[in-house]
């Protein structure tokens, strides 16, 4: 019986070692991995940064101003101005015939003058 | 194991045969057994000990084995972390009110130089002097070659400049990253922003601090590790802030103006919708501050919140108000404005020697803007209140806006208050402050009269401030205002739909010296919008406006400031989501908006 349980000791020593050497050597592949996914993630953060950064830039107002002004004849944008409000039923009515599958709104309303009482 | 008996027969028998005691035998059996027991059990106890000395033994040399390494090895930062933790930038960023970029960090690199590790000196001056037109070659051979060490070249690089200095090859030209503040809109908002600039220089990074405006003011949260991943969000609407600077600069050159300064203010929330103050300056490349003249003509003079200066009539509806509210006055109430009004030596006359007189109502008074109307109510008043007023409105201490340049703006108060400085602080004379401190005020006014601290980060939520005034006071002024517009000073600050009321203000400049100059002139309009129910203040100043188009140069707020106003009320009021009211909309009116 008792030699029996010392090979059994051995072989689970052995088991475990062989396992230990594994997972020592996972655990260091996956550090790499991670510390090269950490180094992907930096740089394309600081890329990121860079491109928002240039984004805002593109998007500055005054560059925006001089691109409408440059383009005029194609888009024809002005200055958004109070005289563009308009009331919905200025506004055309919506086709009456919807695509199939799609749900018509009825009895829609706008309601008006709810800004308060003039002065 | 054999067992040896204690009393052994065969001894025993032989002990008794001679007489002798057998208990001897037993007794001396039983102490060797003892011995022997003993002697085992030592044994046993100094194996035990020995292998417990061994593995303490072996235990502390691990510690301190472990111990040397970490403190004879680099230190390493922990690679194993809970969270793929991101890399942050050092500083937060600024953004508006709809998140888009006002201030960030770019990634760029310093430019060092180690004149030990350099191979060719006279040629590494050579290139690098063209590279940068702005140094010298002689300069910069004769201090890489005066034994120095190290030496730093260029603080910031672009990619362009850094590729060419990579192209020069030199071992002893060497980079450090750096993180570099970068405003992308550039002159933009350049006086809430600020500035930042390097702080302490190491090869391996630099602090970035904050040199003025928000960026100082704000610099521990803006440095704060914690809330480096949040970025800071302002109140300023980027759309408005430049359709504001716009129409303020083409205003300032039709008003041949050397200065103007603009605020935009949310009277429920105090939130500075827009800041402007020209002329301003590109923050990414901040100008020094002068060193001669005088400061307030630099760009980096804030005009809306360091600017202090007297802002004349605009200050009658406080009196006014305050009048109403203590019960003095109502607006049909009649006063006799002749002038002058006479105050021991002094005489106060209406502007341009005008005389409305012989009586104004109070609303007339305002209408009219009557200086001698404004000081008889201000004298039923009386200095105590009236500065207890002023006060609660915080006309009388430095703005609490988020910028570090509004400590520098404190309102200049007269030490003491006797009955002419009552008079004149009525109207706005003798008594300074900046365009945010009224600001302010017109806000409370706006809000229903209880007091609203403007600040320049977002929020959503409503200022519940102390109440200075009741709210059906509030109403009375704002209403007067309005009539300022329809039927008074300010008639061309009208625009179709937003019912803008307002004041004028125009202050005769105050000389170095003491006294006044009679043709430089500060015109302030005053306004809240729409008047029916009041959203936004907004304040307009010009400096030394002169409007040219009639036959003689006017200085009058009506003619330089309200026209600019209203310009930037029509631009903004539709971007602020505010619907013009042309027409009298029946009330409840449903309109069907489908077949």
């Amino acid at each position: 019986m008792r030699p029996v349980l010392y090979v059994a000791t051995f072989m689970a020593v052995m088991a475990l070692a062989f396992w230990a050497y594994r997972e020592n050597y996972a655990t260091q592949r996956a550090l790499r991995n991670v510390t090269d996914l950490q180094r992907e993630i930096t740089a394309l953060r600081e890329a990121l940064s860079i491109q928002n950064a240039e984004w805002a830039y593109l998007n500055r107002p005054d560059r925006l101003r001089d691109l409408t002004a440059l383009n005029y004849d194609r888009l024809g944008l002005l200055p958004l101005e109070p005289e563009q409000f308009g009331q919905v039923d200025q506004t055309a009515y919506p086709p009456s015939t919807f695509p199939a599958g799609m749900l018509a709104v009825s009895d829609a309303v706008d309601v008006g003058g709810t800004q308060g009482t003039l002065p | 194991m054999t067992r040896t008996p204690l009393r052994p027969l065969a001894r025993i028998l032989s002990a008794r045969l001679k007489g002798e005691n057998p208990d001897k035998i037993e007794r001396e059996n039983l102490r060797l057994r003892h011995e022997a027991t003993r002697d085992k059990a030592r044994a046993r106890a100094e194996v035990r000990l020995l292998f417990l000395g061994l593995a303490f033994f072996a235990a502390f040399s691990l510690i301190g084995t472990r111990m040397g390494m970490l403190a004879a090895s680099e230190p390493e930062e922990a690679q194993v972390r809970a969270s793929g933790a991101p890399i942050l930038a050092q500083r937060g960023d600024i953004t508006d009110r709809n998140g888009r970029v006002l201030a960030t960090n770019l990634q760029t690199y310093a430019l060092y130089a180690q004149p030990k590790d350099m191979v060719d000196p006279a040629r590494v001056a050579r290139e690098v002097a063209a590279i940068f037109p702005d140094m010298i070659e002689a300069d910069l051979h004769r201090r890489l070659t005066d034994g120095r060490s190290f030496m730093w070249l260029r603080r910031v690089l672009s990619p362009e400049q850094m590729q060419r200095v990579h192209d020069i090859g030199d071992p002893g030209l060497l980079f450090g990253p750096r993180e570099m503040r970068l405003y992308p809109n550039g002159t933009l908002a350049a006086h809430v922003l600020g500035g930042a600039s390097f702080g302490a220089e190491g090869v391996q990074s630099a602090e970035v601090i904050g040199t003025a405006g928000i960026e100082k003011a704000m610099d521990a949260r803006l440095r704060d590790p914690g809330q480096a991943g949040t970025p800071l969000t302002l109140s300023l609407d980027l759309t408005i802030q430049a359709t504001i600077e716009e129409v303020l600069s083409t205003g300032m050159q039709m008003m041949n103006a050397k200065g103007a300064a603009a605020i935009l203010m949310d009277v429920h929330t105090g939130e500075i919708v827009s800041l402007a103050s020209l002329p301003t300056f590109d923050p990414n490349n901040r100008p020094s501050l002068p060193v001669s003249g005088d400061p307030g003509d630099s760009p980096l003079f804030n005009r809306a919140v360091q600017g202090v200066y007297e802002l004349g009539s605009t200050y009658k509806i406080f009196a006014v108000a305050q009048a109403m509210e203590l019960g003095l006055v109502n607006p049909s109430t009649m006063f006799d404005v002749t002038p002058p009004l006479r105050m021991g030596r002094f005489k106060i006359n209406e502007f341009e020697g005008k005389n409305y007189g012989p009586l104004l109502s109070v609303s007339d008074i305002i209408t009219k803007s009557s200086n001698v109307g404004t000081g008889r109510i201000a004298l039923l008043i009386g200095g105590v209140r009236q500065k207890a007023f002023l006060t609660a409105l915080g006309l009388l201490d430095a703005s609490p806006i988020e910028v570090v340049e509004a400590r520098t703006g404190k309102p200049l108060i007269p030490k003491r208050w006797p009955e002419i400085v009552t008079i004149t602080a009525a109207y706005g004379q003798g008594i300074s402050s900046s365009p945010m401190n009224l600001a302010a005020a017109y806000a409370t006014i706006a809000n229903g009269g209880t007091s609203v601290k403007p600040t320049l980060l977002h929020s959503e939520t409503r200022q519940q401030g102390p109440r200075v005034m009741s709210a059906a006071t509030a109403k009375a002024a704002v209403t007067m205002l309005r009539r300022v517009v329809t039927d008074g000073t300010a008639s061309l600050g009208d625009v179709p739909g937003y019912f803008v009321a307002g004041k004028t203000g125009t202050a005769d400049k105050p000389k170095k010296g003491g006294g006044y100059y009679d043709d430089k002139v500060i015109n302030t309009f005053a306004s809240i919008f729409p008047a029916n129910d009041p959203a936004y203040v907004l304040i307009v100043t010009l400096d030394e406006p002169i409007e040219t188009s009639g036959d003689e140069p006017r200085r009058t707020a009506g003619w330089t400031s309200v026209p600019v106003a209203a310009e930037i009320i029509r631009r903004t009021a539709p971007l602020l989501g505010l619907r013009p009211e042309v027409e009298a909309i029946p009330l409840d009116r449903l309109t069907a908006v489908s077949n």
